[in-house]
């Protein structure tokens, strides 16, 4: 049951100053590094060997792991039972919290405990709907949504109080993160509401699936006349496609996912989909990477894990980048 | 009701010019409204403000009204109470994720807020929710904030809790 | 009948050895030192800690993260859940979580509304009751599924715990409450402070009488008193709490009543540790760690056990 290499999460990398965290995540960002994240899909276990082995094999090509918090309202293991897990054996994690399942007292005692056990960076998401899961029943929460959630927790790092003003006597010191979403409406205050999170406390930003291009232009154009590219780092979320009809499935069931007419034309007409799949992904991280204000690709690849790896090695974005180092290496990042 | 709600976002500006003379008339009245006591007057008020706001956009009486910074669309409607912005699950055609019958709520408080001439207040942070106004009256609130003073900040450390075990729960700890 | 957790308190108690639990409190602070700087002095004595959850409808660090902290030092948890600030989705993750953390016992609780505590706007949840929540922890450890029906693998293995609050039984009371917390799936119960050991003798005495205690096991809440002021006051304002008289008075005439007050809970532990019906004391005292790690290594009692 031992993971690969035990670190300790108290000994974390060493502070720089204008840095809010002591991780990796940063570090390779505010470097000017394209950085790569993908996320972790939990399994449905309580077995922390197979959370550590979904890890190893994403752990070799990016910068941090996202741990997602009852995504798509099923409940798997909890995003901060992951993040225990993977910070203890040296994983840098990005915890994702959704303001859907708890309200602002626990809320603010996961971020608490999430960096005691050294995670460095929290994304700040609003959550799906209770109605996307396999227990709709569930009373949906949303005491903060994802701005408020943004404040709070700067609130908590930078003035060291709680909400209600109490003092915290050692703050966690995380990167803060929120989500946007290019590809759906209403496109023309998507940049707008993006400034607000970065007023809010927003420092790094991962995308929903692209597919896109002339999408994510218009909207990375608009980010670019705020100057908000300058003040947050700007992950665009990537990731294969198995199927045209796979694709057809998500865009109609899976609200916020634009999938174009091209794309899904392109995979029905070829041989081995799964491949032209893998290639369009390869394809949209070269190209995504030309993009003025893009700082990295955040990879999602559902139940398609084991391509992350193949997908990020083949679009040369890591340039001989390998982040995944053991308890002796932990020196430097390069 | 929903084609009211829709009719009043086509109506932004109108409205907003229409608050824009009510809110000061209210706050002129405050000496008036102290006398009589905020107490005593929450009730009809608050009666008044539900059946008007409730015709006009749906108001959920949440007791902290943002209509102002939201293009003339009550957030509350919105099935996450969303007061910043939308998720990102609104459905290409604009409806929402979680009702697709309905439209986003801030699909449509952007396009009211684009008709307001103060319509950039959609870009102000909005606090999070006070749970305890659920029922209450805004309309008292804006008076009460505007002309009474600040309500000095909680102590840091807070009141001490009394004992939890008059819910028959565990002791103190 | 077999252990069903990896835990000690569960061994303890299926011998039916007099088991000695504690309190902490999670720390206002980002930090696993803070944890261990308030709960360290118990390893070794308290057979398992009691982690408080968001007591008092105030914000401290995550229960469950402050639990997996003391699980990786040796201590081991309870973990405490109150149903108020996290539907069922985050209840279930955290379950879940807590398994893999390591943490073997778990407590359900209602949870103190939010306007008794700083953050008095807070939406408090309630999505299931405390009763629900222990009956999704024994399905998800007996027959490892969620209330979904989604299987989970390896299921998770929790000690299930809910609380009590002794009482001096009229004529006609029978034990429903706690026959319903049996259903619901509770192995033990800790119950709140309990100075009056005559009324719990009567008390232990009809749920016997009822086979309450076949099924369940019942760890008895005591603590060292601060003084006889405090002990008037908690007279007063705690509901069901009653200190007889005669600690009281004996408080009172004590030149250091802080020294008396301790005395008199490790009096109460070695009597608590001969009734019958017992199956252990649970120590509380907000912020004072320290003071219960003493009463217990004074009682003599963990040395008594290893004899036997």
């Amino acid at each position: 049951m031992t993971p690969q290499s035990f670190v300790d999460p108290a000994s974390p990398l060493p502070p720089i100053p204008g840095h809010s965290s002591r991780g990796r995540l940063e570090r390779v960002l505010r470097e000017g590094k394209f950085a790569v994240t993908a996320e972790l899909n939990p399994p449905d276990s309580a077995d922390p060997q197979e959370v550590y082995d979904r890890a190893l094999v994403l752990s070799e090509v990016c910068d941090a792991i996202n741990a997602t918090d009852a995504s798509g309202a099923n409940v798997h293991m909890s995003s901060v039972g992951i993040c225990s897990l993977l910070t203890r054996a040296g994983y840098a994690v990005v915890m994702q919290i959704s303001c859907r399942d708890r309200n602002r007292i626990a809320i603010q005692g996961d971020v608490l405990g999430a960096a005691a056990m050294g995670v460095a960076n929290i994304l700040c998401l609003t959550g799906d709907g209770v109605q996307a899961g396999d227990q709709p029943a569930a009373k949906p929460v949303f005491d903060l949504d994802s701005t408020s959630l943004l404040e709070t927790i700067r609130g908590m790092r930078d003035s060291r109080v709680f909400l209600s003003g109490r003092k915290i006597t050692v703050p966690p010191q995380v990167f803060l993160g929120a989500a946007a979403n290019p590809f759906s409406p209403p496109y023309d205050y998507r940049p707008l509401h993006l400034a607000k999170k970065v007023a809010a406390g927003a420092q790094f930003i991962q995308t929903q699936y692209c597919y896109d291009m002339p999408l994510l232009e218009r909207f990375m154009a608009k980010v670019r006349e705020q100057g908000l590219h300058e003040k947050c780092f700007i992950l665009v979320g990537v990731g294969p496609l198995a199927s045209a009809r796979g694709a057809r499935w998500m865009r109609a069931n899976v609200p916020g996912i634009h999938v174009p007419d091209p794309v899904i034309a392109r995979l029905e007409g070829a041989k081995d989909q799964k491949l032209e799949g893998k290639k369009i992904c390869i394809e949209l991280i070269q190209q995504v990477r030309e993009i003025p204000g893009v700082h990295g690709v955040h990879v999602m690849a559902y139940r398609q894990e084991d391509l992350v790896s193949e997908i990020i090695t083949a679009s040369g974005i890591m340039q001989n980048r390998t982040p995944r180092r053991s308890a002796k290496e932990r020196t430097s990042l390069t | 009701m929903y084609s009211v709600r829709l009719s009043s976002i086509r109506h932004a500006r109108a409205l907003e010019m229409f608050y824009n003379a009510f809110e000061p008339a209210m706050v002129l009245l405050a000496p008036l409204l102290r006398r009589v006591g905020y107490g005593r007057l929450e009730r009809p008020v608050a009666a008044v403000e539900r059946s008007v706001k409730g015709f006009l956009f749906d108001c959920q009486m949440c007791g902290q009204c943002a209509l102002s910074s939201t293009g003339m669309t009550c957030p509350m409607n919105c099935p996450k109470n969303l007061r910043n912005g939308p998720c990102g699950g609104v459905r290409e055609n604009g409806h929402c994720e979680v009702k697709p019958e309905m439209k986003c709520v801030w699909v449509q408080a952007w396009e009211g807020s684009q008709r307001m001439r103060t319509g950039a207040r959609i870009l102000d942070v909005q606090k999070p929710v006070d749970n305890r106004l659920k029922g209450r009256s805004s309309w008292l609130k804006v008076v009460r904030d505007k002309t009474e003073p600040a309500e000095t900040p909680a102590k840091a450390g807070g009141k001490p809790a009394p004992a939890a075990v008059k819910t028959g729960a565990k002791a103190p700890t | 009948m077999t252990q069903r957790t990896t835990g000690r308190l569960e061994a303890l108690l299926l011998r039916r050895a007099f088991v000695m639990t504690a309190e902490t409190s999670p720390p206002d602070a980002a930090s696993a030192d803070s944890v261990l700087d308030r709960a360290a002095c118990m390893k070794g004595l308290a057979d398992a800690v009691n982690v408080t959850d968001g007591a008092g409808a105030r914000a401290h660090m995550s229960a469950i993260a402050c639990a997996a902290i003391l699980a990786q030092h040796g201590i081991e948890p309870v973990l405490q859940f109150t149903v108020r600030d996290r539907n069922r989705l985050a209840l279930q993750g955290d379950l879940i979580g807590a398994a893999a953390l390591g943490i073997p016992n778990i407590l359900c609780l209602h949870g103190d509304d939010p306007k008794n505590g700083d953050q008095p706007e807070t939406k408090p949840v309630y999505d299931i009751d405390s009763r629900t929540l222990m009956t999704t922890a024994r399905r998800l450890r007996d027959e490892g599924l969620l209330p979904s029906g989604r299987p989970v693998a390896p299921a998770p293995r929790l000690l299930i715990g809910a609380a009590d609050a002794p009482q001096d039984p009229k004529p006609e009371w029978k034990p429903d409450g706690l026959r319903a917390k049996i259903e619901a799936g509770a192995d033990f119960v800790q119950t709140q402070y309990c100075f009056d050991l005559a009324m719990l003798r009567r008390y232990l005495t009809r749920l016997r009488d009822h086979g309450i205690l076949e099924r369940l096991r019942v760890i008895v809440g005591i603590g060292p008193i601060a003084s006889a002021k405090s002990a008037r006051w908690m007279n007063e304002h705690l509901f069901g709490v009653t200190i007889p008289d005669a600690i009281v008075a004996r408080l009172d005439a004590a030149s250091d009543q802080r020294a008396e007050g301790r005395k008199i809970c490790v009096e109460l532990l070695q009597e608590l540790s001969e009734i019958d019906g017992v199956a252990g004391a649970h120590l509380m005292a907000p912020r004072q760690e320290q003071a219960i790690a003493e009463a217990i290594a004074e009682s003599g009692l963990l040395k008594k056990r290893e004899a036997a």
